[in-house]
């Protein structure tokens, strides 16, 4: 018998072909840290036909807004995006990487201001896409490893 | 261009080349010499001076500029038993601070601070040198003193000497010199090279850098030396640091080749980077660079105060 690691969803959203190893930050991302009233699941380390192996996220009952998508971009550039409803995609997103990013990530430079206790929110800006180049507004760094930045 | 009235000075990143033509020419216009001023356009106008470190040129000429022009200054100095001392925030202090002045000069130790600054006040902030980050009204001068010795900045080949690498003086008149047609060469021992950061950016402007092994092989074809300091505490021995500052050392016999007109520059202070007995042929200009100082802060605070457009 086939045996089926990540079953269908009835509506929601699924996140495939995350990074192998990056699916816990593609939550952070959602804002999923643990107090859910649907079901979540996370398939880690599953084979793939293109990206040898990859994670899967599937969430029930949430559809994701454009933002929420390009923000999926930072650290899964080629993941691909798919509102279900009824059992059918009924949309599918390729994620791009945004003109800035608000919040979620932290500055790696430790001297800079953000990483005092000051009110505000850290801010980055794009200054490529190809490969993603995000560089602090404040301190006006690039970000070497978007992944590990992510708070 | 960008209009200059009220804006804030935090990055050099944030003028365009015409914006920086702009403030040239206004500098060249101010009359430094108080026998010869003839107005104090800024008469009634308060400005702060907040400085979280210790400064003596920035500090002093900002101070200097503002009263040349009629203004006042405050100022916030040792932190001891004021409020910052007291665990306030930078933004809580900005927001006190604006009600006591109309414009603010921020000097702080952390990259970022004067922008942070910015978004809380409502009157213009300066950035007076912000960590290892951005010092914009240092480069306006540098690039104030290369235009006004040299009549153009176009064309030149400028070579940064020294410690590349932590120096922020050089990471922005670098990005700076980037609207402009001009060389760039780099002299500096392996571990105090330009950060890849600040490269990647150069290069994105469409210019590049070239690096050259010793002094000596370039300095017959720079128009510009800027010679910056290298710092003891950025070497593991003493004897390490000895070798390497001394093999950028800037003496009489160094300069036999050099272009007639070319200068030297610094940001000051000095430590043994330029030998005394250079002060005294035409190349040494890093005191005349340090009295531009003045004449280029008044040029910005005309501006953002809105007395020249």
């Amino acid at each position: 018998m086939k045996e089926i690691r990540v079953t269908p969803i009835k509506n929601g959203t699924v996140i495939d072909h995350i990074p192998s190893g990056r699916a816990l930050k593609v939550l952070r991302i959602l804002g999923i840290t643990g107090e859910v009233s649907s079901t979540v699941t996370v398939a880690m380390h599953v084979p793939s036909k293109v990206m040898e192996w990859k994670d899967i996220v599937k969430v029930e009952d949430r559809e994701l807004r454009p933002k929420e998508v390009d923000k999926i971009a930072l650290i899964a550039p080629k993941a691909s995006v798919n509102v279900i409803r009824n059992y059918n995609v009924a949309e599918k997103h390729v994620v791009q990487a945004p003109d800035r990013v608000v919040g979620i990530l932290r500055c790696a430079n430790p001297n800079c201001i953000t990483n005092q206790r000051e009110p505000v929110e850290t801010e980055f800006l794009t200054r490529e896409k190809q490969p993603l180049v995000l560089a602090c507004k404040y301190c006006e760094r690039e970000i070497e490893d978007v992944a590990a930045a992510i708070v | 261009m960008g209009g200059f009235l009220g804006r804030d000075i935090l990055s050099i990143a944030d003028f365009s080349r015409a914006d920086i033509e702009h403030i040239l020419k206004v500098a060249d216009d101010m009359v430094v010499d108080p026998h010869k001023a003839s107005e104090r356009s800024l008469a009634g106008r308060i400005l702060a001076t907040v400085f979280f470190e210790p400064s003596t040129r920035t500090r002093l000429s900002f101070e200097s500029a503002m009263k040349r022009l009629g203004g006042d200054v405050v100022s916030f100095g040792g932190l001891e038993g004021s409020s910052v001392a007291k665990g306030e925030t930078l933004s809580d202090t900005v927001r006190m601070v604006e009600a006591y002045a109309d414009a603010i000069v921020l000097r702080h130790p952390q990259e970022g601070a004067a922008r942070l600054a910015a978004e809380f006040s409502s009157k213009p902030v300066i950035n007076g040198g912000d960590g290892a980050g951005q010092h914009p009204t240092q480069t306006l001068l540098d690039l104030y003193t290369i235009w006004d010795e040299l009549d153009t900045i176009d064309g030149r080949t400028v070579a940064f000497v020294g410690d590349l690498k932590y120096g922020r003086t050089v990471h922005s008149l670098a990005l700076a010199l980037c609207n402009f047609d001009v060389d760039l060469y780099c002299v500096a021992p392996p571990t105090l090279q330009l950060p890849g950061y600040i490269l990647s950016q150069i290069k994105e402007r469409g210019r590049d850098v070239k690096t050259a092994n010793t002094l000596e092989e370039l300095v017959k074809d720079v128009d510009v030396l800027y010679v910056t300091r290298i710092q003891k505490e950025r070497f593991p021995d003493a004897a390490e640091y000895a070798k390497v500052a001394g093999s950028y050392r800037i003496d009489l016999d160094m300069l036999r080749e050099a272009k007639k007109h070319m200068i030297i520059m610094h940001p000051l202070p000095r430590l043994g980077e330029i030998a005394p007995e250079v002060d005294r042929t035409p190349h040494a200009k890093y005191f005349q660079q340090a009295q531009n100082g003045v004449r280029v802060r008044m040029a910005l605070l005309s501006l953002i105060f809105g007395v020249i457009p």
